[in-house]
Parts: C-alpha cells; sequence; structure tokens
C-alpha cells in the first residue's frame, strides 16, 4: 500500500542522509522525496512517498521517530490530504503531431513553458493520477523527457500536518 | 573565560563527572592530549588497540551505569572503533566516543589520515555529530552525554577537526538540554498498565522474559518483587542474566538456543508472557511462528521500534522497565489485596517436572577436563559474585548456563554482535572501574587472541584480571555446528599453533598458569586468585564437548537436540577421537 509521509527535520547536514539511509538499510524503496524549508528556518520539511505492508510502515514510521533529528512524523495518507506534483515532459513538436499536442495541454490545463524549432516543453501540475494520465497521452507524441519534483502533500486538517508543530523542548536539568 | 577547544574538552568531560577516558593519541587530538598531560581529575588508559579502548568503555559503563568515554585519533584510530560501537549498539549500551578528525579544510579531500567516520559510523550509533565550529563543541558534548544516557542507551560519536580542538571560544558548559526530536518515554500508559496486570492475575501459566533492558534501567528490585508477589518464574536472555538471581527458586536461567529444557518448555507452553526490556532476538525465539503459540504477551521496551518488530503484541507498553514495572507491581499489589500467592502453583510443579526430567549439568571426567567443570569451578568459588566478562562461543554459552549471577551488572558479554576478542578488554574496563573485585573473563582459544595486546595495558594500569582461557583448540562453537550440520567438515576451524600462554603471560610480566588434568583445576583457581596481578589461566580442555541442549538453527525452541547424535552403523563417526589427543597437547 502506498504511503506519504511527511517528516518535520532539523535543517541541518546530513539529516537528509540519516533519513534515506533508514530506508536504505532495511531495504524499503523510497518511490519519491522532496526537501525543501518550512515557516521556520531551523527546520526542513520531507515528503516521503513509499510502499510497504502495515506491519512495514509501522516499523519505518517508529524508526523515523528515533532518529534524533527528525522531529515529527506524520503518515498523511491516514487523514485527508492534497497532494501535488510538478511535472516538466519535453515532447518533439512534429508539424502533423502540433494539433494534438495542444489539445492534450488543453485538457490537462498544463502549460507550454518554453519551445524551440524542434521541442516543446511543457509544466503540468496536480495529483500523482493527473500527471500521470497527462504523461500517458503524450506519449504517442514522443517524449524526449521527463522531469518529475517528486510528490508533495498537506494534510486538510491542519492540527495533524507535520508542519504545524509545537516546539516540543525536552529540559534536562543540570548533574 | 575563553578556552582552546581542547580545554574546553577536558572541561566538558570533568562536568559530565567523567573519571577515566579509554583511549589512543594521534596527529589530529595532540591538542588535547597537551592538555590531558598534567590533568589530574581525569585518568586515561592508553590500550594497545582502539577496539579494546571501546570495549572496555563499554565494560565500565555497563559495570558502573555511567556512560564511558573514549578518545582515540583520526583515520585508522577511528575505523578501530567501529567493531566497538556496532557492540555497543546492538546491546544497548551508553558510551561516547570522541575521535579526532583532520582539519575542517581539508575534510573530503582524501587527507592523511581521513576517514568519513561520521558517515561511516551512522547506521551504527544512536546519533553522531562532527564539531564544524568551536562555538559549538561544548553544547554537542552535552547533548552526546544526554542521548548516549538517556531512552535505550547507546553509542554516540562525536567528531571533532583538529583546527576545532585548537580554536579559542567562550565557556560555558550548558547545564540543560534542548532535543525537540529527542523525548524517550520513561512512564508506561497508566490504561496499558492496567490491562497489563489483569492479564497476569488472570494468567495460569506466566513467565516473565526479561533482558538488559531490566538491568540497564535498574530494575531488578521491582522485578523480583512482582516475581515474588505472584510466583512468576523468571527467565532471563543472554544480556538480562543477573537481573535476577540466578540461585532464586524462581529463576528459569537463560532461554533460547542453548537455554535449559525446563526454560524452553515453559517458554513454549506458557499461557502468558511477559517480556520486559528483551526484544526477541531470533536467538531466543527460534522459529518465530512457533514461539508461544498458547501465550498472550505483554511487552514493555523504552524503543517503540523493539515493539511489534518480530512478533504481534497483545499489551504493548512503552516506558522504562522499572518505571513500568513499580507502575505494574503497584496494580497488581492494589488488585491482589497486597496478598502473596504462596505456595507451588500447578504451572511452578510442572516446571519443577521438566527440570527433573533433563536438568542443566554435564558429565564431569576424571582424565579429561570439561569445560563446564572449569566454569563449575568459577562459579562455586565465588558463589555468583565476581565480575564476569565472556567472549563468544561455547565457552560464553556455558557461562551462561552454569555460572549464576546473583546481581545485576556483573555480567558482561557481547550479545547482540557477538564480538569475539570483547571479553578480555571488558574485563579491563570493569577492574579498571573496581579495582578491589574480582573480575574475571572466561574466554576461548580464538577469541582471546583477538585481543591479546591487552596484556600489556593490564600490566602498565595495574590491572589484576583472571583470565581463565577454556583452551580447545578450536573455534569451539563453529566446530559444534560443522559436526551436527556441514557432516563433520571441520573447515577452518581448528586453531593451529596456539601460543604456549604460560609463557606468554611470562613475556608480559603477568602470572601464567596451566592446568591439564580435572585434579588441577582447583588448586590453580587458588592460585590464580590469590595474586594481585594479572593471571592468564590455559585449561586444556575436552575439545570435542558440545554445547547441550541446542535448540538447531530455525527450529522452534521447544524441539532441542540433548546430545551428540550417535554415529550411524559403518558411517562417519561423529567425533573424530583420533585427533582428540593431539589437540589436548596443544602447548
Ligand atoms: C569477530 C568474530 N569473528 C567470527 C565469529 C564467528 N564465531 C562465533 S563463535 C566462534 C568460535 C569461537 O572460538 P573460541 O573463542 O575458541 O570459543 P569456543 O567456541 O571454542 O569456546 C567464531 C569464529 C565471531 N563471533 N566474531
Ligand atoms: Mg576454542
Amino acid at each position: 500500500m502506498e504511503r506519504i509521509i511527511s517528516l518535520l527535520v532539523e535543517n541541518k547536514f546530513g539529516v537528509l542522509v540519516r533519513v534515506a539511509g533508514l530506508f536504505s538499510a532495511r531495504g524499503f524503496n523510497i518511490e519519491s522525496l522532496s526537501v525543501g524549508p518550512t515557516i521556520d528556518p531551523s527546520m526542513s520539511l520531507i515528503t516521503i512517498v513509499t510502499e510497504g505492508d502495515e506491519r512495514i510502515l509501522e516499523q519505518i514510521t517508529k524508526q523515523l521517530n528515533k532518529l534524533i533529528d527528525v522531529i515529527k512524523v506524520v503518515d498523511l495518507t491516514e487523514n485527508d490530504f492534497v497532494e501535488r506534483e510538478t511535472t516538466l515532459v519535453k515532447i518533439h513538436t512534429r508539424t502533423e503531431d502540433r494539433a494534438e499536442a495542444f489539445r492534450i495541454i488543453e485538457i490537462f490545463r498544463a502549460k507550454i513553458v518554453d519551445s524551440t524549432p524542434t521541442t516543446y516543453t511543457v509544466e503540468i501540475t496536480g495529483d500523482a493520477q493527473k500527471v500521470e494520465a497527462f504523461i500517458n497521452q503524450l506519449r504517442p507524441l514522443g517524449l524526449k523527457e521527463l522531469v518529475r519534483s517528486g510528490r508533495i502533500a498537506i494534510a486538510r486538517d491542519d492540527a495533524k500536518a507535520a508542519g504545524d508543530h509545537k516546539r516540543r523542548q525536552v529540559v534536562v536539568e543540570a548533574k | 573565560m575563553k578556552l582552546t577547544g581542547a580545554e574546553i574538552f577536558v572541561e566538558s568531560l570533568k562536568r559530565e563527572g567523567v573519571k577515566t577516558v579509554f583511549g589512543l593519541p594521534g596527529g589530529v587530538v595532540l591538542k588535547i592530549f597537551d592538555v590531558l598531560y598534567g590533568e589530574k581529575d581525569l585518568d586515561f588508559v592508553l590500550v594497545r588497540h582502539e577496539q579494546a579502548a571501546i570495549h572496555m568503555a563499554e565494560a565500565y559503563a555497563r559495570a558502573t551505569g555511567k556512560v564511558g568515554v573514549a578518545l582515540v585519533t583520526s583515520g585508522p584510530g577511528a575505523t578501530n572503533t567501529v567493531t566497538g560501537l556496532v557492540n555497543a549498539n546492538l546491546d544497548s549500551c551508553p558510551i561516547v566516543v570522541f575521535t579526532g578528525q583532520v582539519l575542517t579544510s581539508l575534510i573530503g579531500n582524501d587527507a592523511f589520515q581521513e576517514a568519513d567516520i561520521v558517515g561511516i559510523s551512522r547506521s551504527c550509533t544512536k546519533h553522531n555529530y562532527l564539531v564544524k565550529h568551536v562555538n559549538e563543541l561544548a553544547q554537542t558534548i552535552k547533548e552526546a552525554f544526554y542521548i548516549a544516557g538517556s531512552g535505550r542507551p547507546g553509542p554516540v560519536l562525536v567528531d571533532i577537526p583538529k583546527d576545532v580542538s585548537m580554536a579559542m571560544a567562550e565557556f560555558t558548559y550548558p547545564d540543560k538540554v534542548y532535543i525537540r526530536g529527542y523525548n524517550p518515554t520513561y512512564e508506561g500508559n497508566k490504561w496499558q498498565i492496567k490491562q497489563a496486570a489483569e492479564a497476569i492475575l488472570k494468567a495460569e501459566r506466566p513467565v516473565l522474559y526479561v533482558g538488559g533492558g531490566v538491568i540497564n534501567s535498574d530494575g531488578s528490585g521491582e522485578l523480583q518483587s512482582l516475581a515474588e508477589l505472584l510466583n512468576i518464574p523468571v527467565t532471563m536472555t543472554l544480556m538480562g542474566l543477573g537481573a535476577f538471581p540466578g540461585t532464586h527458586p524462581l529463576s528459569l536461567g537463560m532461554l533460547g538456543m542453548h537455554g535449559a529444557h525446563a526454560t524452553n518448555l515453559a517458554v513454549h507452553n506458557c499461557d502468558l508472557l511477559i517480556a520486559v526490556g528483551s526484544r526477541f532476538d531470533d536467538r531466543v525465539t527460534g522459529k518465530i511462528n512457533e514461539f508461544v503459540p498458547h501465550a498472550k504477551i505483554i511487552h514493555v521496551d523504552v524503543d517503540p521500534t523493539s515493539i511489534r518488530k518480530n512478533i504481534h503484541v497483545d499489551i504493548p507498553i512503552v516506558g522504562d522497565a522499572r518505571a513500568v514495572l513499580r507502575d505494574l507491581l503497584a496494580q497488581v499489589t492494589a488488585m491482589v489485596g497486597g496478598k502473596r500467592r504462596e505456595g507451588k502453583t500447578p504451572w511452578l510443579t510442572q516446571i519443577a517436572t521438566w527440570e527433573s526430567e533433563r536438568p542443566l549439568t554435564y558429565k564431569a571426567d576424571a582424565k579429561v577436563i570439561k569445560p563446564q567443570f572449569v566454569i563449575d569451578m568459577i562459579y562455586r568459588r565465588t558463589r555468583g559474585e565476581a565480575i564476569i566478562t565472556s567472549d563468544v562461543g561455547q565457552h560464553q554459552m556455558w557461562t551462561a548456563q552454569f555460572y549464576k549471577f546473583a546481581k545485576p551488572r556483573t555480567w558482561l558479554n557481547s550479545g547482540g554482535l557477538g564480538t569475539m576478542g570483547y571479553g578480555f578488554p571488558a574485563a579491563l574496563g570493569a577492574q579498571r572501574a573496581f579495582p578491589d573485585q574480582l573480575v574475571v573473563c572466561i574466554t576461548g582459544d580464538g577469541s582471546f587472541q583477538m585481543n591479546l595486546q591487552e596484556l600489556s595495558t593490564a600490566m602498565a594500569y595495574d590491572l589484576p584480571v583472571k583470565v581463565a582461557i577454556i583452551n580447545n583448540g578450536y573455534h569451539g562453537m563453529v566446530r559444534q555446528w560443522q559436526q551436527l550440520f556441514y557432516d563433520g567438515h571441520y573447515s577452518a576451524s581448528r586453531i593451529e599453533c596456539g601460543p604456549d600462554y604460560v609463557k606468554l603471560a611470562e613475556a608480559y610480566g603477568a602470572v601464567g598458569l596451566r592446568a591439564t588434568e580435572p585434579h588441577e583445576v582447583d588448586d590453580l583457581l587458588d592460585e590464580a586468585f590469590a595474586v594481585r596481578k594479572p593471571v592468564l589461566m590455559d585449561f586444556q580442555v575436552d575439545p570435542y564437548e558440545n554445547c547441550y541442549p541446542m535448540v538447531p538453527a530455525g527450529g522452534a525452541i521447544h524441539q532441542m537436540v540433548y546430545e551428540d547424535p550417535q554415529p550411524e552403523a559403518g558411517g562417519r563417526p561423529s567425533t573424530p577421537k583420533d585427533t582428540q589427543k593431539e589437540s589436548i597437547s596443544l602447548a
């Protein structure tokens, strides 16, 4: 089963390696991964799409939580969430295919963001299904290149989102 | 006040209450060693190999309950610590290892003696740090000690580049730690504890299955009260030995691959398994699908990832073993109105029957020293009160079987990783912590040779450990498996040309003793325990003795093998008696 995990982490060097290492060391595959800053510059947000049965996912979530630099782990798939992915597709622009290309771009509300005499570069943003469908429609016209941003997601009920973490502090008195 | 990084390092250790540091110097840590020179409050133990320093720090931590500390140089010094780090990580032992690093400007350039130890150790430490600026040094050390010693304890590595130890900074040692991503749970969930208490009172055939977590949390007292209140038998993992007195009528000793007959049967047939600070290791459970088929499982562990990792759990309780045992005891006591359950339950009677069916014993011999006999004699002499370290192999399992530990923190051994070479340095680390206690290392001829260079350290620091080499001329455990599962093909398990251990000891200025016949063992131990010097005892034992009971790898734990298979008519003899003589007269 596919899962989207949102991780709030310390914005420090080496944190991404720890997270990725945890997946690789246990043979868990990462399908997509994206990292970016949050409102608080001392933290970053990592969105990971992964797959596995419930037991594996319970382990993954616990192991992620165990990392010292991970502040909060949320499995977004447990509740309502909104997801988006941006993709850039470069296609051939043979004269006989142009009309069809325009038609597909129009239907999916994609956007041509660059063109050369022989290619168009198209941007599409949407959930994974939409992006997937768009790419499949374009495929017969000949895809030259494909760059996907990886999926990002946010919980609809914002109290559950990792990005909403309130600072918890662990205080240890001096010996 | 401005101090150099090196001075900040030493001051910070003192603030953490560190007394002893184990290690070995090198180029990039010379500034730190220069500060240690003449330092009166910190005592430094110079080892002969960095791996030994980590094992010493670990044993020091395990025996004292404090965080152990080691300091080594960059590159090879750092890489030599890796085995010790993995060992401490798997056995949940709190140590902080400081490694020197090349200049920050050279990191990543393949500089002389550069190793990416933070990268290398990432997967085998609880956490690690590269200190990039002297301003972060004190804070990092504070965090390192806190992380190592709290929650599920573990090793933390701090990598300090040379320029950081030379640079100056204002020194203030933080008195608080804020780590927003790290907040271990100590108190168990009240509702879950109530559920557990009810299950315990309902159970007819309960077993407490306890591990190193009980020792790490100093929860032995609570454990004993709970077991005694309700007459619940207690079995211990290899790491848990000592958590409950080995001679207590409710003690079942160790379970698992080399667990006793009655112990494994009790576990297999229980209707409630109360796991506390143990983690269902495969050496304990055997075939996991057939483990405790009739039981409900309660699992108490401070590390949430341990729970439901290997097995389904009915009542999970995340929390410190001691805190949860305390609450559980209070809850149960309230429920039974403080009344102790007296007398033998049918369950205990059943276990006693199993015990008499096949007690844990060995056959002594008048001519050949049986390895178990040596361990038994050490046990009788010390009455389970000595600090015992061990290595890995048959001798380790026999020690776990026949040495009945009276107290926690007296059994130091490599459980999770099974690191040959652990035992001797561990004995030295423990002896350094407790100079006046009897520390005995029960080791094998294979294992001892993996860190014997530390004899020099033992002499230099006057650490009078007693090393009992159960010398069978073989990697005995390997040989046993080859005998039982690989048609007796003793491939690369014979240890040829072992040294003359008596001369070896003497070469270092220590005492060397040898016994080749059973009647010599007693006197030899007398002599060894009487001298205040490191002693190497070479016990030349039966090379073909095997460790039983044994659960064959992958089998269910109630299906044990109790003795050597009888040779089939006309088949290959399972024990090549012909080579026996030659092996005994090794030295
Ligand atoms: C560092 C290391 N290498 C290899 C092994 C695999 N191994 C497990 S037990 C054993 C034999 C140990 O021999 P010895 O110390 O003589 O003990 P014995 O079994 O003979 O009592 C070996 C090689 C190990 N545990 N650790
Ligand atoms: Mg041996």
